[in-house]
């Protein structure tokens, strides 16, 4: 156990570029994450926009330092009165690994434990018009899949949806394509980078791991602008 | 072409550029708390590694910490054990904390620049949405998953695109009855909860230059409300008096050097932005929200509408619905059955002066319950050192430990089902203060009206 540091070294560390030798670990590209490539399924349509984070999981399960089993707290409040008797909701009878979802996806809190109950409830892509940022880059680093379509598409896609629930949506990552019968083919953005990520298993930490020595010259570099 | 502010912070901290993808971006402050970080050291540690640069990386417990008795265990078990998962996962990697009941604990958002931990010009982060707070000194902040965090214990670094830029310039001159927060919950109706998604956000204008740390604070932290990864208000004479003299922050020539460089980040004139929006001072009154997305906001004296900017038919119903509220009728006047005045919003002294001046000499109603939480230890000590404590509770009031409380009810701070409650906070999403909560999110001065009215009221003038 190492407490940490004086007050007053604690200060000076603050103010050098660069001051204690470095714990390394060697890393290789390891590939640490699940893959993606097509996925093909039938759909879990919730036409609302604006879903926050805080209906995906409520804040009192996020209490557990694990970052297991959060799938089954997905929409709780949705599912659940109070008293955890279960009511009615938009989620019954539906079945797919893509979810459907209204214009402005995971807007809210950065909490992360909203794409691992989503993936852990057994989803693999969410279709939308827009996410919010931080849920969008949560869902890249946990194989989720954030799929933008055009607001039209989306429109189109969710009137398919609701005249025929057991219509079956293909996302081709490699073409960067959705396809539903009916609806047509639109094509989504993904940052070329992560793509590649994703269709490999490659995670975001290896990559920074394997440059370990860029980042150690920019702390020596005078570019390095802490004071 | 000239370049933004935010160009120039994100530039200087770019290690390496990755082609069709994003910027390796050194991180110089990193705030933690218990709830977004013990994934993140079990993953250090399942892959036998420590923390790079513990210095840079502060920590401090808020989120589901009971706002009284600090001083003896923490009853719930699940807390007590996330609260305790970060004092030992600290202290294996040197990192500095600010345990319950520590001069320095408190809310992450209001801690960081109170111990001078948030200086100008850097890049911030944490696993929590508000981080955009410390837009407020110039800085490039932003919430980060629990993925993130572990990326940037174990290096530093992050892996971002850059985002687009918006301005929003408010000139002009603000009335008395309206405080920074209703500022923000304007602009946040008129852009809507998604307005901003995929940008960063510059204020700039008279009233931002006018306005105080602490507002500019309650500004840029609400900046994730309408999408936006953060927002930011350029340094001036303000920041670095603020900043002066506080616990970390440089001291001497370290000081005069961070003023002399800090002093030039600005936008250059001719910088171009993605996106643009004007707003003039003079059409905002206190605002008060009627639905469930900050986005669903209006001014207190306005009847409910019936559309609100990014929010289709069937949505804003559901959310009427929700709040059990119709379109045209008035929120004034409509029972409040809870006052809360706190969070990384509004849990700062200055909330408080502007709460206890606007409640000195009167009473708290009796049919309404009251939750006044300290943003942190040092707000709780300036709130007696002020004066401010004995004006509360002479005009009924109890004020609570420091933490983030009725904000996101992780603790027992609930509102019960079915329940108003005027909120200073930041969201008012279905079940945010607990389940089945109805929120009104407001300015402190709105919510001292509540509390002495048990009513949805205006500001005295």
């Amino acid at each position: 156990m190492t407490a940490w540091l004086a007050e007053q070294e604690h200060r000076e560390m603050l103010r050098e570029p660069r001051r204690h030798p470095l714990s390394r670990a060697t890393v290789e590209n390891k590939k640490t994450m699940e893959k993606i490539s097509i996925i093909k399924s039938t759909a879990v349509l919730v036409p609302t926009a604006n879903i926050d984070t805080d209906q995906i999981i409520p804040a009192r399960f996020l209490k557990t330092t694990s970052r297991e089993g959060f799938g089954e707290k997905l929409f709780y409040d949705w599912r659940f009165n109070a008293d955890g008797t279960p009511v009615p909701n938009i989620l019954d009878g539906k079945q797919g690994i893509i979810l459907v979802a209204g214009e402005n996806f995971g807007c809210g809190s950065s909490r992360e434990h909203a794409a691992w109950a989503i993936h852990d409830a057994g989803y693999r892509a969410v279709v939308s018009s827009s996410f919010a940022d931080i849920f969008k880059g949560n869902a890249l680093n946990n194989s989720l899949l954030p799929v933008q379509v055009s607001p039209s598409y989306l429109a189109a896609l969710t009137d398919a949806l609701r005249a025929e629930p057991s219509l079956e949506i293909t996302i081709d990552l490699a073409s960067q394509t959705i396809y539903a019968e009916g609806v047509g083919t639109e094509t989504f953005p993904i940052v070329g980078y992560k793509k590649e990520c994703l269709l490999n298993g490659y995670s975001d930490i290896d990559y920074l791991l394997a440059g370990v020595d860029d980042i150690i010259n920019y702390e020596l570099s005078s570019r390095a602008n802490d004071i | 072409m000239g370049k933004t502010l935010f160009d120039k912070i994100w530039e200087a901290h770019v290690v390496r550029s990755i082609p069709d993808g994003p910027d390796v971006l050194y991180i110089d402050r990193h705030l933690i708390h218990e709830v977004t970080s013990p994934q993140a050291f079990s993953a250090l540690k399942s892959k036998n590694m420590k923390v790079f640069r513990p210095e840079r990386t502060f920590a401090t417990c808020d989120h589901n910490t009971p706002t009284h008795d600090q001083d003896k265990p923490i009853a719930d078990p699940s807390s007590a054990k996330a609260v305790s998962a970060l004092a030992e996962n600290t202290s294996e990697n040197g990192i500095r904390y600010f345990p319950l009941g520590d001069p320095g604990n408190g809310i992450v958002h209001v801690m960081g620049p109170e111990q001078g931990i948030v200086l100008c010009g850097q890049t911030i982060v944490c696993g929590d949405s508000h981080t955009a707070t410390h837009g407020a000194f110039g800085n490039i902040a932003f919430g980060i998953g629990t993925s993130e965090v572990e990326m940037v214990f174990a290096t530093q670094c992050l892996m971002q695109n850059k985002p687009m830029q918006a301005r929003i310039t408010v000139d002009g001159t603000l009335a008395d009855d309206v405080t920074p927060k209703d500022v923000i919950l304007y602009i946040i109706s008129r852009l809507g909860t998604g307005g901003c998604t995929g940008c960063f956000v510059e204020y700039a204008g008279e009233v931002f230059r006018n306005m105080s740390m602490e507002g500019r604070m309650t500004v840029c932290n609400m900046s994730i409300e309408m999408g936006a990864k953060g927002g930011m208000v350029a340094p001036d004479t303000k920041t670095f008096e603020y900043i002066r003299g506080r616990r970390f922050a440089p001291s001497a020539e370290d000081f005069d050097a961070l003023v002399q460089k800090s002093m030039f980040l600005r936008t250059d004139d001719d910088a171009v932005f993605d996106k643009e929006f004007h707003f003039d001072a003079s059409d905002i009154r206190p605002m008060i929200t009627y639905g469930t997305n900050p986005g669903m906001g209006m001014a207190v004296s306005d009847p409910i509408p019936s559309q609100a900017v990014g929010c289709d038919a069937g949505s804003f119903a559901k959310a009427l619905e929700y709040m059990d509220l119709r379109s045209g009728d008035m929120l004034l006047g409509h029972k409040v059955d809870y006052v809360f005045l706190g969070s990384c919003t509004n849990g700062r002294i200055e909330d408080f002066r502007a709460f206890a001046n606007a409640v000195k000499g009167r009473r708290k109603a009796s049919d309404v319950v009251v939750w006044l939480v300290p943003g942190s230890k040092q707000v709780e000590m300036l709130i007696e050192e002020e004066g401010l404590g004995d004006i509360l509770r002479e005009a009924g009031f109890e004020i609570r430990q420091p933490g983030c409380s009725a904000c996101l009810a992780m603790n027992d701070d609930k509102i019960p089902e079915g329940r108003y409650c005027v909120s200073t906070s930041n969201r008012n999403f279905e079940g945010r203060q607990g389940y089945g909560a109805r929120t009104m999110l407001a300015g402190p001065l709105v919510a001292a009206e509540a509390a002495l009215t048990g009513r949805v009221s205006l500001p005295q003038r």
